[in-house]
C-alpha cells in the first residue's frame, strides 16, 4: 500500500468508515475573500463545550473591535469578543442550527470598522515566523484563552486546556488535522494552500505550549496542493506531513490519531491518554494569530459550497454573522436548492432561518440542492449487516437503533451506544433508508436523561 | 409531505427569499446512491439468471412449471398474507420473488403442482408475513416452505421423487448423485457435477453457474463473501478428514463440494441477510456451523443431502451467534 513506509508510525489510515461523493469542486479553487463590515452581528453566549460565558456589556453600551464582551469564571469557557465595533441592542435568546437556544449579544454596527484589505493583511497576509524561541509556553496558552480560541474544527472545545503546559500527561506528539474529510468544505484545504505559513508557525507555537516532540500535520491525499504547500512551508523545521488515505471520517480525532501514530485512544478517553494532542489546521491558525499578532477570535474562514449556492466561496467573516448575510455575498441560493447546513453534509446541522448568527466552531455551509438529498422511503431492515461493516466505531448501528426505537435501554448501554460519535456512515450506506444516526442520537439523548434522573 | 410550490426564477439578481423551499432533515444529508433494498433484491434475481437457465436448459419443463408454479404463488401468497395482516403493499421489493424462484429451484421436478403451491404459501405466510414481513423472519422462507412439504409429502420429497423412469429427460432418469453414492456407492464423475448434467433440484445441479451467480453476488457485496467461504471452508476441510481417514470411495470432498444443493444453498439461500449473522466474524461462524451440520447429515442420516436443515438449524442459532460477536467498540 501506498501510505505505509511513511515517516510516521500509522498505517495512514483506519479500519472500516465510508466513501461519500467529495464534491470538493465547488469551492476549492475560490481564494478567500474578506467579507465587507456588515451591519450586524449576534454573537451567542456560549459557542464552545463548557461554561456558558456571561454578558459584560449592557444594551446600548457602546463596543470597539476586539472588546471583551463576554466571560466565564469556569475553567472550561471561552470567552467572546466583539468582532465589529457598533452599539449593543438587546440581549435576547436566539435558536442556533444544531437546535439550542441561548442568549446572544446583538450588536449594531457604529463608528470605523475594521474591514477589507486592512483585515486581510492583518489575518492572512505578512509574514509569519517560523522562529518560536523568544515565546514563553505560558504566554501562548495566555494568549489562547484572552483570544477565546476553540477548537474551528467544529467540536469547539476551548483550545487553552488542550494547548497547556499544565496538562497532566506529558505528551509527545501534536498532530495538526488537515484532513476536513467532510464531503464539499475546502476552508482547511484552502488555508492551507495560501497561507501555510500560518499553519506552521501555530504548529510551532503550540508544542512549544505543549512541551511536545513532534508535529505531524495530517492531510487527506486529495488535497496535493495543500500537501505540497504546508511541506513547503515547513522546510528547515522538523515538522512532518503525513499523507493520509481519502477516507470518511478521516477527520475525527480518534481515527486521525490511529492513521498517524497508529495509536488507540481508549473508549470514553482523551486523545492526551496516548500522549497525543490534536488540533485542527483553523485552529492552529487562529492561535497563532492570537500569539504572534494578539488578535482575539473574532473572524474565520468559512466555505459557503454547494450545488444550491450560486457562486460558493471562502469567506473571512465576523463570528455572529447571519448566515442571510453570508449567502448573499455567494450570490444567493439557486432555484433548486433545498437544503441549507451549518457544516457539510456529513454531520452538518439543517437549518431554515437563515437569520441565524455563525458561531466559532462553523466552518461551512453547504446548500444542497433537491437532487442531492433525494432519498428512498425507509424499508425494513435486512440485517445485511453493511452499517457494521462501515461503523469507524466497530459498533452495531443496526442494533443500537432497534434499542433506541424499542427505548430499550440495557439493550443500547450493551452495544455501547455511547461509543457513537454520529459521523453517519451507517445512514449513508444504509440500503434500507434507515435514519440510524437520528435514532442512536434519540437513544442516546433517552440514556443521558434517565442518568440524570438518577 | 407539502408540494413545494413551483419556483419561478427572478429576473434580476436579488437574492432568493428561501424558507418556503428550504427543508429540514437529520444528518447525514447525503446516502449511498447505489445502494438500496430494491437494487440488492436486483442483484440476486440477476445473480439466479445463470442458475436458472441451466436449470431449464437440464430439466426444460420441469424446472419452468416448478418455478412458475412457486413465482406465481409466492407473489400472491404475499399479496394476500400482507393484506390480510394490514401492512402496506410489499411485492415491489422483490423478496417474495426471490423466494419463489429459489423455492421452485429447489424443488423436485417431477413433484406435482400442488406440493409447489403448499410449500410456496407456508413459505411467505408462516415463513414470513408472520413474523411480520421481510426483515423479521428468523427462517429462511424458502426452506421453511421446503422443510414442511419434505415432512408432508415423504415420498414425493424424498431421493426417489426426483427420479422419474418415465421422463423424457436423461437426467431425471437417473438417481441423484447423492443418493446413488448413498445407497449404491456409486461415485458420480466430478465433470457432471461441476456442470450440472445430473439429477437434482432444478437450480442446484450445476456447480459452475452456481459460481458464476455466488461470485457476482459476493462482488457486488450482496451476500457476504464470509458465508459461501465459512461453508466451502467447512466442507473441504471435513471432507478432506473423511478421505484421510475413510475407505477410498472416490466421493471427494470435491464431490462433497460439487453435488447436491451445497453450492446453491452456500450462495443463494444461507446468505439471505435476513436469517444470518450481521458481524463478519458472526457471519464465518455462521457459515462453518452450516458447512458442518451438511456434513454431519451428509455422513451420518438418513438423508442423502442436509443444505435445507444445516440452513434452517443455523438460522434458529442466528441470534446467539449476534450475542456472541458483539463487535468490541474502538479502544474498548
Amino acid at each position: 500500500m501506498a501510505f505505509k513506509n511513511q515517516e510516521f508510525e500509522g498505517k495512514g489510515t483506519f479500519h472500516r468508515g465510508v466513501h461519500p461523493p467529495e464534491r470538493k469542486h465547488f469551492s476549492a479553487d475560490a481564494p478567500i475573500e474578506a467579507l465587507p463590515a456588515p451591519s450586524e452581528v449576534l454573537i451567542p453566549l456560549q459557542q464552545h463545550i463548557g461554561a456558558p460565558c456571561k454578558s459584560l456589556v449592557k444594551p446600548k453600551q457602546e463596543v470597539a473591535y476586539g472588546d471583551v464582551i463576554g466571560d466565564s469564571d469556569a475553567m472550561i469557557s471561552a470567552r467572546l469578543h466583539a468582532p465589529i465595533s457598533g452599539i449593543v441592542q438587546k440581549i435576547a435568546v436566539t435558536t442556533l442550527p444544531n437546535g439550542r437556544h441561548m442568549e446572544a449579544i446583538h450588536i449594531k454596527a457604529a463608528g470605523i470598522q475594521f474591514t477589507g484589505d486592512q483585515m486581510r493583511r492583518e489575518f492572512l497576509g505578512g509574514r509569519w515566523s517560523k522562529e518560536v524561541v523568544g515565546y514563553d509556553p505560558d504566554d501562548v496558552t495566555r494568549a489562547i484563552n484572552d483570544a477565546g480560541i476553540v477548537g474551528l474544527g467544529g467540536a469547539a472545545f476551548p483550545t487553552h486546556i488542550k494547548i497547556s503546559p499544565f496538562l497532566k500527561k506529558k505528551l509527545d506528539t501534536l498532530i495538526v488535522n488537515g484532513c476536513e474529510c467532510e464531503p464539499y468544505l475546502t476552508a482547511d484545504d484552502r488555508l492551507m494552500r495560501d497561507i501555510p505559513e500560518i499553519v506552521i508557525s501555530g504548529a510551532l507555537l503550540s508544542r512549544l505550549a505543549l512541551g511536545a516532540d513532534n508535529i505531524i500535520i495530517g492531510i487527506e491525499e486529495n488535497k496535493p496542493e495543500a500537501i505540497a504547500a504546508i511541506r513547503k512551508a515547513a522546510g528547515g523545521t522538523t515538522i512532518k506531513v503525513a499523507v493520509l488515505k481519502t477516507k470518511y471520517p478521516q477527520g475525527s480525532e480518534k481515527h486521525l490519531i490511529k492513521a498517524v501514530v497508529n495509536r488507540t485512544v481508549p473508549l470514553g478517553g482523551l486523545p492526551s491518554d496516548v500522549k497525543v494532542a490534536v488540533s485542527n489546521v483553523t485552529t492552529i491558525t487562529a492561535v497563532a494569530r492570537a500569539v504572534i499578532r494578539g488578535l482575539p477570535l473574532t473572524h474565520r474562514v468559512v466555505c459557503v459550497t454547494g450545488a444550491g449556492i450560486h457562486q460558493p466561496k471562502h469567506i473571512l467573516a465576523p463570528i455572529g454573522i447571519s448566515y442571510r448575510a453570508l449567502i448573499e455575498f455567494c450570490g444567493g441560493l439557486t432555484p433548486d436548492a433545498a437544503r441549507v447546513l451549518s457544516g457539510g453534509p456529513m454531520m452538518g446541522f439543517a437549518f431554515t432561518d437563515l437569520d441565524m448568527p455563525l458561531t466559532k466552531g462553523t466552518g461551512g455551509v453547504t446548500v444542497l440542492t433537491r437532487d442531492d438529498i433525494k432519498k428512498a422511503t425507509e424499508t425494513a431492515c435486512l440485517r445485511c449487516g453493511k452499517c457494521v461493516d462501515a461503523c469507524p466505531m466497530n459498533l452495531v448501528p443496526s442494533r443500537l437503533a432497534v434499542a433506541a426505537r424499542h427505548r430499550d435501554m440495557p439493550l443500547a448501554e450493551k452495544y455501547k451506544i455511547r461509543a457513537c460519535m454520529e459521523c453517519g456512515s451507517c445512514a449513508y450506506v444504509c440500503p434500507a433508508g434507515i435514519p440510524l444516526v437520528q435514532l442512536i442520537r434519540v437513544g442516546k439523548a433517552m440514556i443521558m436523561a434517565s442518568s440524570a434522573r438518577k | 409531505m407539502t408540494e413545494t410550490p413551483d419556483f419561478i426564477e427572478p429576473i434580476d439578481n436579488t437574492p432568493i427569499e428561501p424558507p418556503s423551499l428550504i427543508q429540514v432533515g437529520h444528518s447525514p444529508h447525503l446516502s449511498h446512491a447505489s445502494c438500496s433494498t430494491q437494487r440488492m433484491m436486483m442483484d440476486v434475481l440477476i445473480a439466479l439468471i445463470p442458475v436458472t437457465g441451466m436449470a431449464v436448459y437440464i430439466f426444460r419443463l420441469y424446472a419452468i412449471k416448478q418455478i412458475a408454479i412457486c413465482l406465481a404463488v409466492c407473489l400472491i401468497a404475499e399479496a394476500v398474507f400482507v393484506k390480510m395482516r394490514g401492512r402496506s403493499f410489499s411485492l415491489t421489493d422483490g423478496s417474495a420473488a426471490i423466494t419463489g424462484i429459489i423455492l421452485g429451484l429447489s424443488l423436485p421436478g417431477p413433484a406435482p403442482w400442488y406440493v409447489g403451491v403448499i410449500a410456496s404459501v407456508v413459505a411467505i405466510g408462516i415463513g414470513k408475513v408472520i413474523f411480520g414481513g421481510l426483515g423479521m423472519n428468523l427462517f429462511n422462507p424458502a426452506m421453511v416452505g421446503r422443510a414442511f412439504v419434505m415432512i408432508s409429502f415423504a415420498g414425493i420429497m424424498a431421493a426417489s421423487g426426483y427420479e422419474s423412469a418415465v421422463s423424457g429427460i436423461d437426467a431425471i432418469t437417473q438417481a441423484t448423485p447423492l443418493n446413488a453414492f448413498k445407497q449404491m456407492g456409486i461415485s458420480t464423475p466430478l465433470k457432471d457435477l461441476f456442470f450440472g448434467f445430473t439429477n437434482g433440484s432444478p437450480g442446484e445441479t450445476s456447480a459452475l453457474a452456481c459460481l458464476i451467480g455466488g461470485i457476482f453476488l459476493c462482488i457486488r457485496r450482496t451476500a457476504s463473501w464470509e458465508i459461501p467461504a465459512g461453508i466451502i471452508g467447512t466442507v473441504l476441510v471435513m471432507g478432506g478428514l473423511a478421505d484421510l481417514t475413510g475407505s477410498p470411495s472416490g466421493w471427494t470432498a470435491l464431490h462433497h463440494l460439487f453435488s447436491g444443493s451445497l453450492l446453491f444453498g452456500a450462495f443463494f439461500i444461507a446468505t439471505d441477510p435476513v436469517t444470518s449473522p450481521m458481524t463478519s466474524k458472526g457471519k464465518l461462524i455462521f457459515g462453518a456451523g452450516v458447512g458442518f451440520f451438511i456434513m454431519i447429515l451428509r455422513f451420518f442420516s438418513g438423508y442423502p443431502e442436509g443444505v435445507m436443515f444445516a440452513v434452517l438449524l443455523m438460522n434458529a442459532v442466528t441470534p446467539l451467534i449476534n450475542n456472541w460477536t458483539i463487535p468490541k467498540a474502538m479502544g474498548e
